[in-house]
């Protein structure tokens, strides 16, 4: 590696729709403005971004949000302390069946505009029924164990009594891939970012189920993820950086810059797609299914403080459902690790806000089931589900 | 999965032998690294060029060693099958070992991934693994020799295009072309090629 200037940035992301601020900052002059020269490399796996954060080929990645936990954590391979200055937005994921479910899952009462509570009732009653005819169980796509994505379908499966470690089979696949591993019927479902799931509607392989936004509202995506001793040894950077990235997520999150910001994500360099595909979860104009109207419904959101400051309880919430689903056991003294990965210390230090303006939150984090989720007392919240491993 | 290394010992065998998966939908650069690995001793070596089955495979073969593409978009997936399989009790990187951080960086520059069965001593991984290093390496230089052979080839192609212009257009023979570029490309200090494409493109529009 050739020596870096203080002000070069190198930051590894993987080409999805929640990789704009970064690209936007590179290419749009935000990061030029804070006097960084922001390099971006584009990766083809999430374990990909986390080795080479790791060993030092990346100064920040676009990450998973649950990644940096689990690093810190210590329960993912080459994992060292991480930190997440900031999230880089909000939603974006949906749910997405073969147009063969979404055919019996209507009949079983499905709700037409992604209602989690009635598609994932009717998705159990398929589920039921494939059982009792001896069919094979239902094949889900993710895109790694340690998502967003992963989470929100077993929470939505488990809402509806579905067993995700039982009565269905989950199986991790790269994003890009989901639309034609629905088509040739490898998957019948898949949790992923935008522009996967508008993909599957656009060709009539599949049809959008549920959201992100409908399970969880508000809720973290992709994070930017950085290694603790990088942070610790270039805090300046690292405040211009975050700030640079703040003003390209108001740029991104503007709907009229929508149209140039499709294209500039779909390009070759980036992920390579159509624009027209970008453009529904950029302008907010979803359309579930191929013939259905375009849903306005809030779905992404780049900009605005709520979208970008790391909260505890959205780290603890990840780490619940680590613990849910068997991938860490419960431990009273990981909860400091968890919430020094998501502290806001560095997102207030670097956009000079206050400790109790970055903590007056509209209200607390919650689910479409109406469940409470209390991060004071997460083992009694994992404990109370009747599905957990 | 160690059963298999000490039962290979039990066996007499000089030095028990690792069975190494390679996983490769390069199949040439899959063969590289396993030609590699056999001339190094290791006879236990599986290629493995598509996705399709690999989870039966795994549990058949059960590897000691996996070795895997870093651009393989599939590594995701991979690392999600050895947890669910527990074929890889936990999966390691090889270059998990901190205090080499330089063999990490080699090994990631190279594009190498190498996952063990947890417990295996890593004495006896390393040097597989700086075996599909050099084995990575010697195939991205082969790469970079046909890719340049490629250029050469493209660039002469244009050159005699450029002589024929020259040659049809003022009447000279093709050693008076070729001296003319010469020339007016060292008048100009750029290069032959730079002028001929310069030509190419001008007559073509001319054409037009």
């Amino acid at each position: 590696m050739s020596t870096r200037s203080s002000d070069t940035v190198i930051a590894g992301y993987i080409p999805l729709l929640d990789s704009a601020l970064l690209v936007a900052a590179a290419r749009l002059g935000f990061a030029e403005e804070e006097g960084i020269d922001l390099q971006l490399v584009r990766e083809t796996s999430w374990a990909n971004i986390r080795d080479r954060i790791s060993v030092g080929h990346f100064d920040v990645v676009h990450m998973l949000g649950p990644m940096p936990i689990a690093a810190s954590l210590n329960i993912t391979s080459l994992a060292v302390p991480m930190r997440v200055p900031m999230a880089l937005g909000l939603g974006g994921n949906a749910i997405t069946v073969s147009c063969a479910i979404w055919d019996q899952m209507s009949a079983a009462d499905a709700g037409e505009e992604g209602d989690p509570a009635s598609t994932g009732a009717a998705l159990a009653q398929v589920i039921a029924e494939r059982k009792t005819a001896g069919g094979d169980p239902l094949r889900f796509g993710v895109v790694h164990p340690f998502s967003g994505h992963a989470y929100e379908l077993r929470y939505w499966l488990a809402a509806a009594g579905i067993d995700p470690d039982a009565d269905v089979e989950i199986t991790v696949l790269p994003p890009p891939l989901m639309p034609d591993a629905l088509a040739v019927g490898q998957i019948d479902g898949y949790c992923v970012g935008e522009p996967w799931n508008t993909a599957a509607v656009h060709a009539g392989t599949g049809r959008i189920a549920t959201f992100k936004e409908a399970i969880w509202p508000a809720s973290p995506e992709k994070v930017l993820g950085v290694t603790e001793s990088w942070a610790e040894r270039n805090p300046d950077r690292l405040d211009r950086l975050v700030r640079s990235l703040v003003r390209s997520a108001e740029w991104c999150g503007n709907k009229e810059n929508a149209p140039q910001l499709a294209a500039l994500l779909a390009s070759a360099e980036f992920l390579d797609c159509p624009a027209n595909l970008c453009l529904p979860a950029l302008t907010d104009q979803m359309r579930l299914s191929k013939a259905g109207p375009a849903l306005d419904i809030p779905f992404m959101t780049f900009s605005g403080p709520l979208a970008h400051c790391p909260r505890l309880e959205h780290g603890l919430w990840f780490y619940s459902q680590m613990v849910r689903w068997g991938q860490a056991g419960f431990n009273a003294a990981d909860l400091d690790i968890v919430r020094d990965t998501f502290s806001s210390a560095i997102y207030r230090r670097a956009c000079g806000v206050g400790e109790q303006s970055a903590l007056r939150q509209p209200q607390p984090a919650r689910f479409f089931d109406q469940t409470p989720f209390d991060p004071d007392a997460i083992e009694a919240y994992v404990e109370a589900f009747d599905l957990k491993v | 999965m160690r059963c298999t290394i000490i039962s290979h010992a039990h066996n007499g065998a000089m030095t028990p032998s690792l069975s190494i998966l390679v996983i490769d939908d390069n199949k040439i650069r899959a063969s590289i690294i396993e030609q590699g690995l056999r001339d190094a001793g290791h006879e236990k070596v599986i290629v493995v060029d598509q996705m399709d089955g690999l989870l039966r495979k795994i549990t058949t073969i059960e590897p000691d060693v996996i070795v895997i593409d870093l651009e393989n978009p599939n590594r995701d997936q991979l690392e999600h099958i050895f947890q669910v399989t527990r074929a890889v009790q936990r999966p390691i990187a090889m270059f998990v070992d901190k205090s080499e951080s330089g063999s990490i960086e080699a090994a990631v520059d190279a594009g190498v991934s190498a996952y063990v069965v947890d417990g295996l001593k890593k004495e006896r991984v390393k040097p597989i693994l700086d075996m599909a290093i050099s084995r990575f390496r010697a195939y991205s230089r082969l790469n970079r020799e046909l890719e340049e052979a490629r250029t050469e080839l493209a660039e002469r192609k244009t050159i005699d295009r450029a002589k024929g212009i020259i040659m049809k257009s003022k009447g000279i023979s093709e050693d008076e072309a070729y001296r003319l570029l010469r020339k007016t490309a060292m008048n100009q200090s750029r290069k032959i090629i730079e002028v001929a494409q310069g030509l190419v493109i001008a007559s073509g529009l001319l054409e037009d």
